[in-house]
C-alpha cells in the first residue's frame, strides 16, 4: 500500500511536469483482502511489462482495493481525476472490475478488465475484457462430459458471484451436450467441512462432478468427494489452477481434470499451437522472478492486458497525444477493433460487438498427474 | 434422508462443534474475566494451523517477527510502567514472559524449522509460539485500557483483529494451506467409516474441557479467574490482581485457540482469514449458551455444528444465513431478561 502511494506521489509529480507525453495506467488489484491470493499474482505480472509502449514511456500506478468492490471504485476514481491515467485496468474480483468499469465510462477512459465480468450495455463501449468468457471454457468440460457419456452431472460451487457463473455457463451447455445437472451445492471457502453437500451430491449418485470455486478453494469438496469414495470423474474450472491446488489436495485430486489457458502448459503444446511462443517467454520469464512452477493463469491475464494495450495504445499515438480526451478516444476505438493479438492465453480478435475476442484456442483440457497440472491427452 | 446420511451428518455436525466448543470457552472465559469480545480469537487458529504447515514444508512461519516485535513492545511498556511506579517486583515475570519466552521461542523456531522436526515437536513449537501471543496482546493492546467501557474494548478488539489479519496476509501469502492428518486410520463403524482425525478432535475437545474444569475448579489461579469473573471489585478487595486473571484468561484463550487450530489443519484448508469465521461461529455458540454458563456455550456450540452439517445437506445456498440467524432468538431473550446491562457497566467504570 505505501508503495502503491509512493509510486503514485512520483507520477503526480511528473504530471505535473511537461513530460505530458507518457501513457499513464491506472490498475487497481484486490492484492490484500479475500481475493488476495489471486491478486498477488495479477500485481506480479506488472514487474515484467515492458516501460515503453511504441517508443512512448508507460507509467504504472498499481493501487490496492483490499478485493472491496467500494475500494476498486474509489480507487477508479482516483486514478481518474487525480492521476490522469489514459486506461484502466483491473481487478480480480468480477464485482470489484464492474466497479471499476462503471467509474471508466463515465469518464469516458477506456478500461481492460482482468476478469469474466458481464457488463451492462452503457458501459460495454469503454470496456474489453481479457479472460475467456466462462461459457467457452465450461463448454471445453461439457465436451468432455458429452464424450465420456456423463447423464447426469452433479454441481458444487462457491456461494458467490464465481459460483454463479461457473454453474450458469455449465447450464448453457447442458441440453446440447445430452446431461443433466443433479444439484446446485454451495460452500464457502472458510467452510470447516462440505460433508453435507458431498452427501447431497452422493445420494444423486452422478457420473461426474463439476466444482465451481477456486485456487485451494476448490480442493475442499475433491478431498471430501474422494474420502467418501467417489470414483467418477471430477471437472475443476479454470480459476483452479495453480500449484497450491495440488499441494493442498495432496493425494486425492491426482487425476482432477480442469480446464485453463494455455499458458499453463507451453511446453507441452505442438508447436503449431499459436500461443506457444508467447506463453513460453512469459512463463519463463515469471518462473526466474517468482519461483519454479509459480506460473498461473491470473499473472497471464494481466500480461495479456498489456499486450492488447499495446496493439491498441499504438494505433492511437498515431491520432492523439496520451492525456487529452481524443486520446482516450481513439484508444477505445482502437481496443475494441484489435486484430490478431497473440497473447500467454489466446489470440485475441475484438469486435465492436465482442470484446473479448477470443475462441477455443484460448482454452486447454489439463489432468494433475503426479503432482503438477498436464496437458490432458 | 436415509439413516446412514444422517449419522454422517452427525458426526460432522459434532467433529465442527467440538471445534466451536473450545472457542465458544475461551471467547466466554476472556468475555467473563475482562468483558473484553475477543474477536483476534479466531487468529490463533488461522496462526497455529498455517504454522503447523509451514513447519512440514520445512519453512520457519514469519509469526516469529509478530513474537519478537509485540515481545518487545510488552517488555517496554512493562518497563515504562514499572518505572513510573517505581515498582519492580514484577520484573522478573516481565522479562520471562515479553522477553525470554517469544524471543526463545524464536530462536529454537528458526533454528528447528529447517530440520523437519517430528510430528510432536512441531505441535510443541507452535503452541509455543502461539500461547505466547496471549500474554503479549493483553499487555499491548488490552491492559492499558482494562477500566474502559466494553464498547471502547469492542473497538479496540477489531482493530487487534485487522492487524492480526493483514499481518497473516504477510505472514502466510494469500492461499490456503492443509498440513498432514496426524494419523490416517478410519475406522468402520456400522455405516459409518470415521477418521481418526476427527475421533482425535473430539477426544482432544473434551480433555481441554475436563482440564479446564479441574482448573477452575481446584486451582487457586482458577478460583481466582472465577472470582474476577463474578465481581472484578469484590476480588481486588480480597486482593486478586485483575492483571493476572486478564493475562492468564487471555493465555488460555490462546492455548485453546492453538489447540483447535492444530486439530482443524488437517480436516481442511486454512486461510490467513479463515480464523475470523471460526471464532465467529465459537461466538454464536457462547451466545447460544447465554454468554454465561460454560456447559451452556458447549451444548450452544455442538447445536450449532449440528445444525450447520444439516444445512449444508439441505440448503446449501443458505447455510451460513441459517447458522448466524439463529442468534436472533436467544440475542432477544437475552435483552427482554438483562435490561440493566448498560447501569451496571456505569457503576463499574
Amino acid at each position: 500500500m505505501k508503495k502503491s502511494f509512493a509510486l503514485a506521489g512520483i507520477t503526480a509529480f511528473l504530471a505535473c511536469g511537461a513530460v505530458k507525453a507518457d501513457i499513464t495506467v491506472g490498475v487497481s488489484l484486490g492484492i490484500t483482502g479475500p481475493g488476495a491470493s489471486l491478486g498477488v499474482h495479477y500485481r506480479n505480472a506488472y514487474q515484467l511489462m515492458p516501460k515503453t509502449i511504441a517508443g512512448e514511456p508507460v507509467k504504472y500506478i498499481i493501487l490496492d482495493d483490499g478485493s472491496d468492490p467500494t475500494n476498486a471504485a474509489k480507487n477508479a476514481r482516483k486514478l481518474v481525476s487525480e492521476d490522469k491515467v489514459d486506461v484502466l485496468m483491473g481487478s480480480n474480483g468480477v464485482p470489484s472490475a464492474v466497479q471499476m468499469a462503471q467509474v471508466a465510462a463515465e469518464s469516458k477512459i477506456p478500461m481492460i478488465v482482468l476478469t469474466p465480468a458481464n457488463l451492462s450495455p452503457q458501459v460495454f463501449p469503454w470496456a474489453v475484457i481479457v479472460p475467456q468468457p466462462t461459457e467457452i471454457m465450461m463448454g471445453a468440460i461439457a465436451n468432455e462430459l458429452k464424450a465420456t457419456g456423463a447423464k447426469n452431472v452433479a454441481y458444487i460451487g462457491f456461494s458467490d458471484t464465481w459460483g454463479d457463473l461457473v454453474y450458469k455457463a455449465l447450464d448453457s451447455h447442458a441440453a446440447a451436450s445430452g446431461f443433466k445437472i443433479t444439484t446446485n451445492e454451495r460452500y464457502a471457502r472458510a467452510d470447516t467441512s462440505v460433508t453435507g453437500q458431498v452427501l447431497k451430491i452422493i445420494s444423486t449418485n452422478p457420473d461426474a462432478v463439476v466444482i465451481g470455486g477456486s485456487g485451494t478453494g476448490g480442493a475442499l469438496p475433491h478431498v471430501a468427494l474422494v474420502e467418501r469414495g467417489f470414483k467418477k470423474p471430477i471437472y475443476h474450472n479454470h480459476g483452479t489452477v495453480n500449484a497450491e491446488f495440488i499441494k493442498v489436495g495432496g493425494k486425492a485430486v491426482q487425476g482432477a481434470v480442469a480446464v485453463t489457458g494455455p499458458l499453463i502448459v507451453p511446453e507441452e503444446l505442438p508447436d503449431n499451437a499459436p500461443t506457444k511462443a508467447v506463453s513460453l517467454d512469459f512463463t519463463k520469464r515469471y518462473e526466474a522472478a517468482f519461483g519454479a512452477g509459480s506460473r498461473n493463469a491470473f499473472a497471464g491475464y494481466a500480461y495479456d492486458g498489456f499486450l492488447i494495450l499495446n496493439a491498441a495504445a499504438t494505433e492511437a499515438l498515431k491520432k492523439a497525444k496520451p492525456g487529452t480526451p481524443a486520446f482516450h478516444e481513439a484508444l477505445r476505438s482502437a481496443l475494441e477493433n484489435v486484430r490478431n493479438v497473440v497473447g500467454t492465453h489466446g489470440v485475441y480478435n475484438m469486435t465492436p460487438t465482442n470484446h473479448n475476442g477470443v475462441d477455443e484456442r484460448a482454452r486447454v483440457l489439463v489432468q494433475v498427474e503426479a503432482g503438477s497440472w498436464r496437458l490432458k491427452k | 434422508m436415509s439413516v446412514d446420511i444422517f449419522l454422517w451428518l452427525v458426526q460432522d455436525g459434532i467433529t465442527n462443534g467440538a471445534i466451536y466448543a473450545l472457542l465458544a470457552l475461551a471467547l466466554l472465559l476472556v468475555f467473563s474475566v475482562t468483558r473484553v469480545i475477543f474477536v483476534p480469537q479466531g487468529e490463533f487458529i488461522s496462526f497455529a494451523a498455517l504454522s503447523l504447515a509451514l513447519l512440514q514444508n520445512g519453512q520457519t512461519p514469519g509469526l516469529i517477527f509478530l513474537l519478537m516485535g509485540g515481545g518487545l513492545l510488552a517488555f517496554a511498556m512493562e518497563a515504562w510502567t514499572a518505572y513510573r511506579q517505581g515498582d519492580w517486583r514484577n520484573w522478573p515475570v516481565s522479562v520471562l514472559l515479553y522477553l525470554v519466552w517469544p524471543m526463545g521461542m524464536a530462536g529454537l523456531v528458526m533454528w528447528l524449522a529447517p530440520t523437519k522436526p517430528g510430528l510432536w515437536s512441531q505441535v510443541g513449537l507452535v503452541l509455543g509460539m502461539v500461547v505466547c501471543l496471549g500474554p503479549i496482546l493483553y499487555r499491548t493492546a488490552y491492559q492499558p485500557l482494562a477500566k474502559a467501557s466494553v464498547l471502547v474494548l469492542f473497538i479496540a478488539s477489531m482493530a487487534v483483529h485487522y492487524i492480526l489479519t493483514g499481518l497473516g496476509l504477510v505472514f502466510f501469502g494469500g492461499e490456503g494451506l492443509r498440513s498432514e492428518p496426524l494419523s490416517d486410520a478410519r475406522f468402520q463403524w456400522g455405516v459409518l467409516n470415521i477418521s481418526a482425525q476427527s475421533l482425535l478432535v473430539i477426544a482432544a475437545s473434551v480433555l481441554a474441557m475436563l482440564i479446564l474444569w479441574l482448573f477452575f475448579d481446584r486451582s487457586l489461579y482458577g478460583k481466582a479467574l472465577r472470582a474476577t469473573a463474578i465481581n472484578r471489585l469484590g476480588a481486588r478487595l480480597v486482593g486478586i490482581r485483575t492483571e493476572l486473571a486478564g493475562m492468564i484468561s487471555f493465555t488460555l484463550a490462546a492455548l485453546l485457540g492453538a489447540l483447535s487450530g492444530l486439530l482443524i489443519a488437517p480436516i481442511t484448508t486454512i486461510y490467513y482469514d479463515t480464523g475470523f469465521l471460526f471464532g465467529l461461529k465459537g461466538f454464536v455458540g457462547a451466545i447460544l449458551g447465554g454468554m454465561a454458563s460454560y456447559p451452556l456455550a458447549v451444548v450452544g456450540a455442538l447445536v450449532l455444528g449440528l445444525l450447520e452439517a444439516g444445512a449444508s445437506f439441505a440448503a446449501s445456498q443458505f447455510k451460513e444465513s441459517l447458522v448466524f440467524s439463529i442468534i436472533i432468538p436467544p440475542l432477544i431473550w437475552l435483552s427482554l431478561r438483562s435490561r440493566h446491562v448498560e447501569q451496571e457497566e456505569e457503576e463499574e467504570s
